[in-house]
């Protein structure tokens, strides 16, 4: 069994979903015209009529403004909305610059670079931009007016951004957000793996005045001791594994030793949509909305 | 060659326990939950039968120390003295000192086994085990099948050649499963990595039965084991078949082997840092190799998982990492300090 090629991905995994250093604040967008224009760094010629998104979050930003008649091909996760689904399929963990090539796209878009994928196609000619995850909401707005000054759609991106935010104050606007924090474990597996306050969902989580248990890990993605768990008796349990691994308040409560989190015990667990609590799309208003509803009551 | 079904110092036994028990009570008082260590004991002698102490600690911690912290201390004893057993076994009946309970193929069948049940049905899923546990006998039977097939006869040496070419088979069709299901990549790993279960006592009550029979099949076999040590011929002329005791040992240590990958995954480097520690402080001779490996494999394993959720708390590292961190360098300094040369 190859151990050390197994660590090496894991580790490479971890920290492509660490990156969030946001490095792309709100890019040099669009001097509002036309194309050609510069975009990360990225020259793109005319507007994309055949986008690549191997990133499930950026194909519904995609649709989301408007550009989805343009996606050609995403990747095994996009499928949301459901036109994502229909189009032609690729794997974003072994993107196949050639694979890509073959569908002459006019834009590439990467959440995750497994190797040199983003400086193949580059070499060529296929503008490719590569987004590391945000580290909070801000990030996350600036993203999508990247990906509207990529396509042309600038002001559809800007709407949606403007939206989103309404929304979320909207929700924010008279929740009753105590003073001490409510403390929560996340739930990204069955086997413990968690997030730290610092990531993304984290300060979204932040922003209903809510605070991971992990923190004490000093890592974004610890993998938590079940006894850690149990001991720090959170709050709220935030299942984020109910698609892929069935988790709900029933299977936690048959866990040995779980039914003494008194979360379970009152019903204080969260079951999130693994995909929509695992993007940073438009729908994370749909995740800010759920759970400020089952914390405070309904909206 | 004497007789008698084992041959132990007093001395090396009572090293061994006198280690298993430390590593016991070290493993049930560190954790992450920060318990008080005298109260934890306080709860364990409560929970005895007859004796009523009051420990001091909560429902809360009560649970912790009876239903995640002892069952977790008890399956890693149960998981290393297997696996160092079943190397221990290995490297008698195969007469190779590179011999470990992986050998025939049982890691690779385990682990497509298991990424099957983990993308079918979730790391959740109670099919987990019982696909791993599969999925080992399954490689070791096509192994065995393979090496009677080209080797007419079972020598040792077919039978290690078919074990490595169904390993390589599994492992490529493990990796291709895995790599076109990259949304439970994650799982996959944890389990590769090798963890011991967090599901209370279920990993405890289905590893248990398996090591014991495979146990005591296999210590009644160590004089077996010595008399094959002389060579095949010379164990034939002794009246022993050399293929029925391979066999027998080999059936009860893939067994065994099977019975621990399923709850725990894959834990590397027991199996031969624990027994090869134990012959160069007993000497050649199984029938004090295997026992005392069951012993120390026991304690070197439930150390390892103290380590292993310590050293990053209250976040976990995968078992199979200390193990082998720790194992390869431990391992060195054994050899090093030892005049002996590793023989068989």
């Amino acid at each position: 069994m190859a151990r050390v090629p197994a660590l090496v991905l894991t580790l490479a995994l971890t920290a492509a979903a660490c990156g969030g250093e946001s490095g792309q604040s709100a890019s040099s967008a669009a001097e509002s015209g036309g194309f050609p224009r510069t975009v990360q760094g990225v020259v793109i010629p005319e507007e994309p009529e055949s986008i690549v998104s191997t990133s499930a979050s950026h194909t519904e930003i995609l649709y989301a403004i408007g550009a989805g008649s343009a996606v050609k091909a995403t990747d095994t996760f996009s499928d949301h909305p459901a036109a994502a689904k229909a189009t032609e399929k690729i794997d974003a963990f072994n993107v196949n610059v050639e694979a890509v090539a073959t569908l002459e796209p006019d834009l590439v878009i990467l959440a995750f670079d497994p190797g040199d994928v983003t400086e193949g196609l580059a070499a060529l000619g296929i503008p490719t931009l590569l987004f590391d995850a945000p580290g909070n909401i801000g990030d996350a707005y600036a993203q999508i007016e990247t990906v509207g000054a990529a396509t042309g759609h600038e002001a559809e991106a800007a709407e949606l951004v403007a939206a989103m935010e309404s929304d979320i104050d909207q929700i924010l606007a008279d929740l009753p957000i105590p003073t001490a924090p409510w403390s929560y474990f996340y739930e990204l597996d069955p086997t413990g793996f968690s997030v730290s306050s610092e990531t993304f969902v984290g300060s979204l989580l932040g922003m209903l005045g809510m605070s991971s248990i992990a923190d004490a890990a000093g890592e974004p993605f610890p993998q938590l001791a079940a006894e850690f768990v149990i001991d720090a008796n959170p709050d709220f349990v935030l299942l984020a594994d109910t698609k892929c691994c069935g988790a709900s308040l029933v299977t936690l409560g048959d866990r040995p030793g779980w039914d003494a989190l008194t979360a379970v015990a009152s019903g204080s667990v969260i079951e999130l949509d693994d995909d929509i609590a695992s993007r940073w799309g438009p729908r994370l208003v749909d995740l800010i909305r759920t759970v400020a509803g089952e914390v405070y009551g309904a909206p | 060659m004497k007789g008698g079904l084992l041959r132990l110092r007093p001395t090396h036994l009572m090293v061994g326990l006198a280690a298993l028990a430390g590593a016991l009570l070290l493993g049930v008082m560190v954790g992450p939950a920060g318990l008080s260590p005298g109260a934890v004991l306080l709860e364990i002698v409560d929970a005895l039968p007859v004796l009523e102490v009051d420990s001091g600690l909560g429902d809360r911690a009560a649970v912790i120390v009876s239903e995640i912290r002892l069952p977790r201390v008890v399956l890693g004893a149960l998981v290393g003295g297997t696996l160092s057993m079943a190397g221990a076994a290995y490297q008698g009946v195969f007469r190779n000192p590179l011999a470990d309970p992986y050998l025939l193929g049982v890691a690779a069948g385990a682990g497509l086994g298991a990424t099957l049940a983990i993308v079918g049905a979730g790391s959740g899923s109670s099919l987990v085990p019982v696909a791993a546990f599969g999925g080992a006998v399954l490689a070791v039977a096509a192994a065995y099948g393979l090496g009677a097939a080209a080797g007419g006869r079972r020598t040792g040496v077919t039978l290690l050649l078919a074990g490595v070419a169904v390993a390589a088979v599994l492992t490529a069709a493990q990796t291709f499963v895995q790599q076109q299901n990259a949304d439970s990549i994650r799982e996959v790993y944890s389990w590769i990595l090798g963890r011991l279960g967090t599901t209370g006592w279920d990993e405890v009550r289905m590893l248990a039965p398996y090591a014991v029979v495979s146990g005591a099949v296999i210590l009644l076999h160590a004089r077996l084991l010595d008399v094959l040590a002389l060579g095949e011929e010379e164990a034939g002329a002794l009246g022993v078949d050399p293929a029925r005791v391979r066999a027998t040992v080999v059936l009860a240590a893939t067994l065994a082997t099977a019975a621990a990958v399923s709850v725990s995954g894959l834990i590397g480097f027991v199996g031969i840092v624990v027994p090869h520690t134990v012959r160069l402080m007993t000497g050649p001779g199984y029938r004090s190799i295997i026992p005392l490996s069951m012993v120390g494999g026991a304690a070197f394993l439930v150390i390892a998982d103290v380590a292993a959720r310590t050293v990053a708390s209250p976040a976990e590292v995968p078992i199979g990492v200390v193990t082998a961190f720790v194992g390869g360098p431990f391992f060195v300094a054994v050899l090093r300090s030892s005049r002996r040369v590793v023989a068989l």
